[in-house]
């Protein structure tokens, strides 16, 4: 746990002593068990407190905490027969975002999500979460498969972003998010969209149009990241942390501002200290949400889709 | 109505907006000292090099339409601070005494040769073009009354991208324009003046039924800086420039400023 933010230690150092005590007890054959009794109950106490009152900075550092669970992994925790589908039928396969279908509560969905990569390899060779233009044309077909054959459609966010890159550019990656947004909200299916990591901009936009957003309680939606923004404002990265306040990026502030629909809790100690447990929250949130949307008309779901988005946003008249 | 009767308009129009002071401007393509006067006749386009200067939207009013034809709409809509962020209500302020402007777009009715068409045009004098609640929001509307009036849609853009300082609000201007054409029954023509890009590129700029761009325009999603600084190496010439977008088949044409009205008409007979 090397590279935990700072504010996350006083949990790890107590688990790590947890840890200790219990190896010491299992050789000792006993005695310590009080001992660590009682660390377990400090150790709750400590989570509850530093993770309920986290900066906007410290949230987005727990957004992007590298043991965060990934698409991926909620798809193992939750869906059945799960097939993965790759490619976009043009170009190639962006392993960014994963697409496939898997049954959740005896319910077939399609699933399309980022995908940040656990180790150093894999983060390489998912490009760290960040998708070519490729990645999002494959989104959009395998959400348009749900739509040709009635499976309904969970998307799950975690990106910093749209690469920025020579090739996006020459491929035409504004082209293909624009063409996302749009197609998508017109597919005759219930979409629901979670915000599960990092929301980067148009980069998570391009898979984030739905009936329904949520937010994980610790993930972050932002127009630009904190360092971007301290860059252009101050003119200088180490202002990120008031940039991350200022841009009002957490799951609290975008409920107030009528962007998302509700927040899905996370574990105690955020979503990477239980991942069976947050799992077990979102799939339970994303079943409740289906039912809410199971009966709807296809053409009633987009109407409300296209009205929705249409609704967002503040000013003066 | 012939060009050269246009002029006088643009002059005016040009005066009082974008030039500055004085009877000699250096052309930013090609280091030319140019009499201002000469290439405002010329719309404003550098006459040895071809660069485009960029101009404010009153002046592509005068430039696209039939004369005192344009009819804004939603005039009074007004940015709002609902982030409470640094600076934004003095920012505003000042671009709206600075562009006469209430935020980065005129939006309204307009005609070409006598035909109608609901017409949106961006102004980069406005906070960079930026999009933000008020942009998307008449843009939105623009779609509707398009479909609603039964007339083609044009929009200019000219932009840096969504505004920063409406967060999330920004963001969320790029699903409500895009997601509104979907219903869109008529022609849309888009056309992408220097510089279009980021989230404006990445919804309604990119969703033409024909996109046009004007010659050297910057088009791009990610700002060439921030490429270079992730890639760690030297763009290609022409990198992210109109007719490098041409090339790779991501918009229709590349036309110069003078041919674009007549571009326009032309395209809008065979849609229309």
């Amino acid at each position: 746990m090397a590279n935990c933010p700072e504010f996350e230690r006083p949990i790890v150092e107590l688990q790590e002593k947890i840890e200790e005590l219990k190896s010491l007890n299992e050789g000792k054959s006993g005695g310590l068990e009080k001992e660590i009794k009682k660390l377990e109950e400090r150790l709750s106490k400590v989570k509850e407190e530093v993770l309920s009152n986290l900066s906007p900075w410290e949230k987005v550092e727990l957004a992007r905490h590298p043991n965060r669970p990934y698409t991926l992994n909620y798809v193992k925790y939750l869906f059945k027969d799960w097939v993965e589908l790759h490619g976009d039928r043009r170009f190639a396969d962006d392993k960014a975002i994963v697409a496939g279908i898997g049954k959740l509560g005896g319910v077939s969905f399609v699933v399309v999500g980022h995908e940040k990569g656990r180790n150093v390899r894999e983060r390489i060779s998912r490009n760290f979460g960040m998708p070519h233009p490729e990645g999002y044309r494959k989104a959009l077909r395998v959400m348009k498969l749900g739509g040709k054959f009635g499976i309904p459609i969970v998307t799950f966010i975690d990106t910093p972003g749209a690469y920025p890159g020579i090739g996006a550019e020459e491929r035409g990656i504004a082209m293909a998010i624009a063409e996302n947004i749009k197609e998508i909200a017109a597919i005759p299916v219930p979409i629901i969209v979670i915000i599960t990591g990092e929301g980067g901009s148009g980069g998570a936009l391009g898979i984030g149009i739905g009936d329904r957003v949520y937010m994980q309680k610790f993930a972050i939606y932002s127009v630009i990241s904190p360092e971007g923004c301290a860059s252009i404002l101050w003119r200088d990265q180490k202002y990120k942390a008031d940039a991350a306040e200022a841009l009002k990026l957490t799951a609290r502030d975008l409920k107030g501002l009528n962007v998302i629909d509700g927040i899905i809790s996370e574990p105690l100690g955020g979503a990477h200290s239980d991942p069976e447990g947050a799992s077990r929250l979102l799939g339970e949130a994303i079943i409740k949400v289906y039912n809410e949307l199971k009966d709807v008309l296809p053409s009633e779901l987009i109407d409300k889709r296209i009205e929705k988005f249409g609704r967002m946003g503040f000013f003066k008249e | 109505m012939k060009w050269f009767e246009r002029r006088k308009r643009v002059e005016k129009e040009s005066k009082r907006k974008e030039i500055p002071d004085g009877f000699w401007i250096k052309c930013d393509g090609c280091g030319e000292i140019l009499y201002k006067k000469e290439i405002m006749k010329n719309l404003m386009v550098c006459p040895k090099c071809n660069y485009h200067f960029r101009i404010d939207s009153s002046i592509y009013e005068s430039i696209l339409l039939d004369e005192e034809s344009f009819k804004a709409e939603d005039e009074n809509l007004a940015p709002s601070d609902p982030l409470r962020f640094r600076n934004y209500p003095e920012k505003v302020k000042k671009a709206q005494k600075k562009t006469s402007l209430n935020d980065a777009i005129i939006c309204g009715q307009g005609k070409i040769e006598g035909r109608d068409i609901e017409i949106c045009i961006m102004d980069f004098n406005f906070i960079g073009g930026s999009m933000g609640s008020v942009v998307g929001e008449k843009v939105k509307r623009a779609i509707q009354r398009a479909s609603g009036l039964e007339l083609p849609l044009v929009i200019v853009s000219a932009t840096g991208g969504a505004r920063m300082h409406e967060g999330i609000l920004s963001l969320m201007q790029m699903a409500k324009t895009a997601t509104a054409l979907n219903k869109l029954n008529t022609p849309f023509i888009s056309i992408l003046t220097h510089p279009t890009t980021a989230g404006v590129l990445a919804s309604y700029a990119s969703l033409g039924d024909v996109i046009i761009a004007e010659p050297g325009a910057l088009i791009g999603f990610a700002g060439p800086r921030v490429i270079q600084q992730t890639i760690k190496k030297e763009l290609p010439e022409g990198f992210q420039r109109s007719e490098f977008m041409l090339g790779h088949g991501l918009v229709d044409m590349v036309v110069h400023r003078k041919d674009l009205r007549e571009t326009v008409n032309i395209l809008l007979g065979h849609l229309c």
